[in-house]
C-alpha cells in the first residue's frame, strides 16, 4: 500500500469476462468446420487464399495505421483477422493472389480504416473487398473450380458455374427447373460441400455448426440469421410455390450460394448490424427479401453481399426508429393472486 | 457527332438560363432585409465566436448590440476596449470602459508538493472525476489535473505543465472569454484585472482546511495564517474560511504579502529584476519560482 | 421458473463468501465520527456542544426538515469536536465526534431483548416513532422512511413489498440478518402493515439465499397475508422497480413511484430498524454491515456502531491484506471505492469490499464493436452506448429525449461491456448536467 497507491474508479468493480478479444475469438474457432471442408474439397489453394487474405489484412491494418493513419496500432484485437478469412471465405480459391491483395487493400483500407477503424465502419469490411473485386474483375470472380472430393492438387484445371450461376443461365436460356436440377449438385451434395461456389461458402452443415457454436457463446442472437434464412425461405417459396419450372425450390436457394455464410457470419457482424432485436428481424427481412429479389430477377445469380451492404446502409436509420422499449412507458395492472 | 454536340450545348445553355432566371426572382421575392449596421457591426467584432460575452457567436451579438436600446451591460471580452468604442461610434450608443481582465489559474499544486495518495480510473475529465470522488490528491480544493480547461480553450491560450500537471495561462493569447472559469469543476480559475504593466500578486490556492490538513495535504497550501493580512498596507487582503484573498483593485503590488507568506503560497509574475524571458516567467507558478521571487 | 424481472439484467458471480458467518458484535470504537447528513434529504442540525457528555441513543442531530432524519449517538461519552471529516467520496462533510467513554458499561453490554410480539399504536403513532427514531432506507439508498410511509389521501395502496434480494455480489447482511431476526422482521412487517392499512406484504428474496427462505416461509405460514417469494437470481433485482415487475408484475410508470402502482417498498434491515424502534426504543444506532474480500481472512458480518471509521472494522477483520488496491464502501456494482480509511460507517453502509491487486484494475478501453451487449442488458431499456456518445459530445438535450434520467446507475452496462468502455461514468455525468439544465 505504500508503494502502490489505492485506486478510485466509479462503480460498477468488477467486469465480465466477456471481452472483445474473445468474441472475436469465438468467430474464428466457428470458422474453422467450413474451413476444413473448403480444404477437402480445394486443396491446398484455398489455403493460400485464406493466407494471403489475413496476411495482407492484418499488414495493410498495420501499415495504413502506422504510417498513414499515425494511430495505435490495432492488429492484435483479431478483427483484421477476422476480415481477412471471411474476405477469402468468400472467394473462388482460384482466384489469382494479387487480386485477393487488391480485395484486402479495399476491405481494410477503405471500408474499416478510412470510416475511423474498428467500430466505425458503416459496411462489412470483407464484403466490401468482395464486391470491389466482383465488379472489378467479373470473369475471374465467377469462375469457379469444381469441388473433387479429397483435393490435393495445386491447380483447379476444371472450373464451372455455382448451382445459382448455373440455374440462372439455365433458366435465361429457356430451359425448366427439372432439365437445370439435372446438372446441379443434390442437396445432400450441398450440405456437406461438395458443390461449386466461393471458399468458405459451399457446406452448409460445417456453416450451421459454427453458428450454432456462436449462438451458444451468445456472440450472435437468432434474430438476424434465422430471420434471414426464414425470409428468403418463405419469398422464393412462394415463386416455387406459383411456378417450380421457373423457379427453383427454397431448399436450393438456401443452401447454394452465400446465404448461410452471409446469414451467419457476415450479416451477423456486431458493427454493422443494428443494436436492438427489433431492428435486427427489420434488417434481416430487408436482407431477405433483397437477396430474392436479386437472385431471381437480377443480372447477378447470387445477391446475398449487395443485399447485407445495402442493409449496411440503412442500420443508423434502424436503429433510430427502432428503440428498446423504455421501462415504464406500458403499464400493467396485473394483480398478482 | 456534330449534331449532338450542338444538342447538348443548346440544351445545357437553356438550362443554365432557366435556373438562373428562377434564381433572380426567388432572390428578389424572398428578400429577407437586414440592418446594415448588423454585418458592419459584426465586421468589427473578432470573429472568435467564443461566447464569451453570453451570445452564442459574433453574429448574435452583433443582433444584440443593434437591437438593444442601452448596451452599457454588454461587453465583448476579446475585442476589449477597443473594439467596444468603435461599435460605439457605429451605433451611437454608449458604451461602459470595463478594466480588461485575466485568467489566473489559482493553485499551485504541483505533482511535487501535492503528492498523490490514489490513483484514478476511469475518462480523464475534471468534470467526471469530481462527480466520483475529491481526487488523486488529499486537497479537495485543487486542480483535478485532467485539463477540462484546456481542451474548452479556442485560442491556444492554456496548456498543461508536463512536470507540474497543472494547466498554464499563456497570458498574449487569453481572451478573458471566462470559458475556462465554466469549465473548471472546482473553480481554481480566476477572470482578475489585469494589473499594473501585467504585474500580478495573487493567493495561488483555494484550500480551506485548517491549517495541519491543508499543509499535510498540499505544501504550498494557504494555512490561513493572517500574515499577509496583517502586513498589507492598504488592507487589500481578506480571509474568508482559512483561505486569503487579494484584491486586484485594492492591492498596490507592493508584494510585502509574497515576502511574508509561509508557505509561499502567494504567486507574484511578471516582475523585474528577475530579468527572464517572458514566457518562462509565465510557467514560473511552481514552488521554485517564488521561492527565487522572495529571495530577490 | 422462479419470477424475477422480464427486462435486462446481469449474473456477475455471486461471491458470497459470509453468508455462514453469524453476526458478530463489533468491538466498540474509540472514537466515533458521526456526519450529520447520513441520509437523502436537508442535513440535521447538530444539538450538542463540545464537551456535553452524550448517552446511547440519545439525539444529537434534529432532523433539519420534513425530508430529513434525526441522528442519535451510537455510544455513551463525551463530544470533543465538531468537525469535518471526509465522506466516501472524499469532500469534507460536517460530523459530530465522540469519545467513548470506556468506564461506561453500557457502551459494551449486549443487548438481551426478547422477542415482543404485540404492539397496539396508531399508525399515526407508529410514523412518529419512526420518525423519532431516525430510520432511513437502509438498502443503500438511505431515504428517510417516515416519508416514504407518509402516504397522501387517496393513495390506495395493496401490497408492502419487503426487499430481501441483496442481489449485490458479496453482501450477506440482509441475508444474515434475515435468518437470525427472522421473527423479529415478521413483528416488524406486521407493524408496517397496520400503519399502512394493508393486507398483504410479501417478502422478495433470491433463490441462492434459500435458508433464509425455509425460515421466513415457516414464520409466514401461520401469518395472514405474509407471503415469502423465492427469486431467480439476477441483478439489479434489489431495484425498486424490477423487484416490483417481478413479483407482481406491475410496472412502475417512467419517472413515476411504486405508489403509482399501489406499492411500498421497504428493506430487511429497515424493517427490523422499525421493529426495534417501535418495539424496544433503540433508535437507529447501528447495523449490520458485512466486510468481506477474497483475501481477507476473517470475513464476516458485524453490527457495527454507526460512526465507526472503517478502519476500525478493518482491522476488526485482521487488518488490510498484502496487495489491497481498492476498498469499496458497499457492493461492487454500485458501491463507492472510498479514498481512505478515516471514512466513518454511515447509516447507508451495507458492506466493506476489499479488492486486491490484479482485480482492481480497469481493462484498457478500447472502441465500442456496436455488440449492443449493453442494450441487451439494460434493466430499463436504455441505450447505454448512445447515452454515452451524447454526454461524450455535451448533446444533453438529445441525451433528456432519450430518457437518461431514468437511469437507475445499476452498471450492468459497464460491467458487461467487452471493450470496457467506461458507460456509466458518462451516463452519470450526463445525467448530473442534464438534471442542472433541467431545474434552471
Amino acid at each position: 500500500m505504500d508503494t502502490q497507491p489505492i485506486i478510485v474508479s466509479a462503480s460498477p468493480h468488477v467486469h465480465s469476462d466477456r471481452t472483445s478479444k474473445r468474441i472475436m475469438y469465438d468467430v474464428l474457432f466457428a470458422l474453422v468446420p467450413a474451413f476444413l471442408v473448403s480444404l477437402y474439397v480445394f486443396g491446398i489453394s484455398a489455403f493460400i487464399v485464406t493466407a494471403v487474405a489475413i496476411v495482407s489484412c492484418l499488414v495493410f491494418e498495420y501499415v495504413i495505421q502506422k504510417y498513414l493513419l499515425k494511430t495505435n496500432i490495432t492488429i492484435g484485437d483479431g478483427s483484421a483477422l477476422i476480415t481477412g478469412i471471411l474476405l477469402a471465405f468468400n472467394l473462388p480459391s482460384n482466384l489469382p493472389i494479387w487480386m485477393v491483395i487488391v480485395g484486402s487493400l479495399a476491405a481494410i483500407g477503405i471500408a474499416k480504416l478510412s470510416f475511423g477503424g474498428l467500430g466505425y465502419n458503416i459496411f462489412n469490411p470483407a464484403l466490401v473487398g468482395r464486391v470491389f473485386l466482383l465488379i472489378s474483375f467479373p470473369v475471374q470472380m465467377t469462375l469457379w473450380p469444381t469441388a473433387i472430393e479429397n483435393n490435393t492438387s495445386f491447380v483447379d484445371a476444371i472450373t464451372g458455374a455455382t448451382s445459382l450461376g448455373a440455374i440462372k443461365e439455365g433458366l435465361m436460356a429457356g430451359e425448366t427447373m427439372t432439365e437445370i436440377g439435372t446438372r446441379i449438385p443434390s442437396t445432400m451434395n450441398m450440405l456437406f460441400g461438395f458443390t461449386g461456389g466461393s471458399l468458405g461458402e459451399i457446406s452448409g452443415l460445417a456453416l450451421l455448426l459454427g453458428g450454432i457454436y456462436l449462438l451458444a457463446r451468445k456472440v450472435i442472437t437468432w434474430h438476424i440469421p434465422i430471420t434471414v434464412l426464414v425470409t428468403m425461405g418463405i419469398m422464393t417459396g412462394i415463386f416455387w410455390v406459383i411456378d417450380p419450372e421457373q423457379y427453383a425450390n427454397p431448399m436450393i436457394h438456401i443452401l447454394s450460394g452465400g446465404a448461410i455464410l452471409g446469414a451467419f457470419y457476415m450479416a451477423t457482424d456486431l458493427v454493422t448490424s443494428p443494436m436492438t432485436k427489433k431492428g435486427m428481424v427489420i434488417f434481416a427481412i430487408g436482407i431477405g427479401v433483397i437477396t430474392v429479389v436479386i437472385r431471381l430477377f437480377g443480372a447477378y445469380p447470387e445477391g446475398i453481399s449487395f443485399a447485407i451492404l445495402i442493409m449496411n446502409a440503412f442500420v443508423p436509420l434502424i436503429d433510430k426508429y427502432f428503440k428498446p422499449r423504455r421501462f415504464g412507458t406500458k403499464i400493467k395492472a396485473k394483480i398478482l393472486q | 457527332m456534330q449534331e449532338s454536340i450542338l444538342n447538348s450545348v443548346i440544351l445545357l445553355s437553356s438550362l443554365g438560363s432557366v435556373a438562373a432566371v428562377v434564381l433572380f426572382v426567388v432572390s428578389k421575392k424572398f428578400y429577407v432585409y437586414e440592418d446594415p449596421l448588423i454585418s458592419e457591426v459584426e465586421d468589427i467584432l473578432p470573429a472568435a465566436n467564443c461566447g464569451g460575452c453570453g451570445s452564442p457567436g459574433c453574429k448574435a451579438f452583433a443582433e444584440k448590440l443593434v437591437n438593444t436600446e442601452d448596451i452599457s451591460e454588454l461587453f465583448c471580452p476579446v475585442g476589449g476596449n477597443e473594439i467596444m468604442a468603435q461599435v460605439s461610434s457605429i451605433l451611437g450608443k454608449e458604451v461602459v470602459e470595463k478594466d480588461p481582465t485575466l485568467a489566473v489559474v489559482r493553485c499551485q499544486g504541483g505533482c511535487d508538493v501535492r503528492p498523490k495518495t490514489t490513483e484514478y480510473q476511469g475518462p480523464r475529465s475534471c468534470a467526471i472525476s469530481s462527480i466520483i470522488y475529491s481526487g488523486e490528491t488529499d486537497c479537495q480544493y485543487g486542480c483535478l489535473g485532467d485539463g477540462d480547461c484546456v481542451q474548452v480553450c479556442k485560442f491556444d491560450a492554456m496548456y498543461m505543465d508536463i512536470n507540474t500537471g497543472l494547466p498554464v495561462v499563456i497570458s498574449d493569447k487569453c481572451t478573458s472569454c471566462g470559458a475556462c472559469v465554466d469549465a473548471c469543476p472546482r473553480g481554481i480559475i480566476e477572470m482578475r484585472p489585469k494589473q499594473k504593466r501585467d504585474l500580478k500578486v495573487f493567493v495561488g490556492c483555494l484550500n480551506e482546511d485548517k491549517a495541519g490538513i491543508a499543509r499535510k495535504a498540499c505544501n504550498v497550501a494557504c494555512i490561513g495564517c493572517s500574515k499577509c493580512e496583517d502586513i498589507c498596507p492598504k488592507d487589500a487582503i481578506t480571509m474568508t474560511n482559512n483561505l486569503a484573498y487579494i484584491d486586484p483593485i485594492a492591492c498596490t503590488l507592493c508584494r510585502k504579502c509574497v515576502e511574508v507568506c509561509p508557505t509561499h503560497s502567494i504567486i507574484e509574475t511578471n516582475f523585474p529584476p528577475k530579468k527572464v524571458k517572458k514566457d518562462t516567467a509565465e510557467k514560473k507558478v511552481n514552488v521554485e519560482s517564488v521561492k527565487i521571487n522572495t529571495d530577490a | 421458473m422462479l419470477k424475477t424481472f422480464l427486462k435486462g439484467g446481469v449474473h456477475p458471480p455471486e461471491n458470497k463468501l459470509t453468508s455462514s458467518k453469524p453476526i458478530k458484535r463489533m468491538s466498540v470504537p474509540k472514537v466515533v465520527y458521526v456526519p450529520i447528513s447520513q441520509h437523502i434529504g436537508i442535513p440535521a442540525e447538530i444539538v450538542v456542544n463540545i464537551k456535553d457528555k452524550v448517552e446511547i441513543g440519545q439525539v444529537i442531530a434534529k432532523s433539519g426538515g420534513f425530508v430529513s432524519s434525526n441522528i442519535h449517538s451510537p455510544v455513551c461519552g463525551t463530544v470533543t469536536k465538531l468537525d469535518k471529516i471526509v465522506d466516501t467520496k472524499g469532500y469534507k462533510k460536517q460530523c459530530i465526534v465522540i469519545r467513548t467513554d470506556p468506564k461506561n458499561a453500557s457502551n459494551f453490554e449486549e443487548p438481551t431483548l426478547t422477542l415482543k410480539k404485540n404492539f397496539d399504536l396508531s399508525s399515526d403513532e407508529i410514523l412518529n416513532k419512526i420518525n423519532d427514531s431516525g430510520i432511513v432506507g437502509l438498502g443503500g439508498a438511505t431515504f428517510p422512511s417516515h416519508v416514504k410511509l407518509s402516504i397522501k389521501e387517496g393513495v390506495a395502496i395493496d401490497h408492502l413489498i419487503v426487499n430481501g434480494v441483496e442481489c449485490e455480489p458479496f453482501l450477506t447482511a440482509d441475508h444474515r440478518l434475515m435468518l437470525e431476526k427472522a421473527e423479529e422482521i415478521i413483528v416488524g412487517i406486521k407493524i408496517l402493515m397496520s400503519a399502512l392499512h394493508v393486507d398483504k406484504a410479501i417478502i422478495g428474496i433470491e433463490n441462492n439465499k434459500r435458508d433464509a427462505i425455509e425460515v421466513l416461509k415457516e414464520l409466514a405460514r401461520n401469518e395472514t397475508g405474509i407471503k415469502v417469494a423465492s427469486l431467480e437470481v439476477k441483478y439489479p433485482q434489489g431495484s425498486e422497480k424490477q423487484l416490483i415487475q417481478a413479483l407482481l408484475n406491475r410496472e412502475v410508470p417512467k419517472n413515476g413511484l411504486p405508489l403509482d402502482v399501489g406499492v411500498i417498498v421497504h428493506n430487511v434491515g429497515t424493517i427490523f430498524a422499525i421493529y426495534q424502534a417501535i418495539q424496544h426504543n433503540i433508535p437507529l444506532t447501528e447495523r449490520v454491515v458485512t466486510v468481506t474480500g477474497k483475501n481477507l481472512k476473517n470475513a464476516s458480518n458485524y453490527w457495527v456502531k454507526i460512526g465507526t471509521p472503517i478502519k476500525d472494522l478493518v482491522n476488526e477483520v485482521g487488518g488490510l491484506p498484502e496487495g489491497t488496491r481498492k476498498i469499496v464502501n458497499g457492493g461492487p456494482m454500485m458501491g463507492q471505492a472510498i479514498k481512505n480509511l478515516d471514512v466513518p460507517v454511515t447509516k447507508g453502509t451495507s458492506g466493506i469490499l476489499v479488492i486486491p491487486e490484479g482485480e482492481a484494475s480497469r481493462g484498457e478501453v478500447k472502441n465500442c464493436i456496436r455488440c449492443s451487449d449493453c442494450v441487451t442488458v439494460c434493466p430499463m431499456g436504455l441505450e447505454p452506448h448512445l447515452l454515452m456518445n451524447l454526454s461524450e459530445k455535451g448533446l444533453y438535450d438529445r441525451a433528456n429525449d432519450e430518457d437518461i434520467l431514468t437511469c437507475i446507475e445499476c452498471g450492468s452496462c459497464s460491467y458487461v461491456c467487452p471493450s470496457n468502455r467506461p458507460l456509466l461514468d458518462y451516463i452519470r455525468f450526463g445525467k448530473s448536467i442534464v438534471k442542472q439544465l433541467n431545474t434552471v
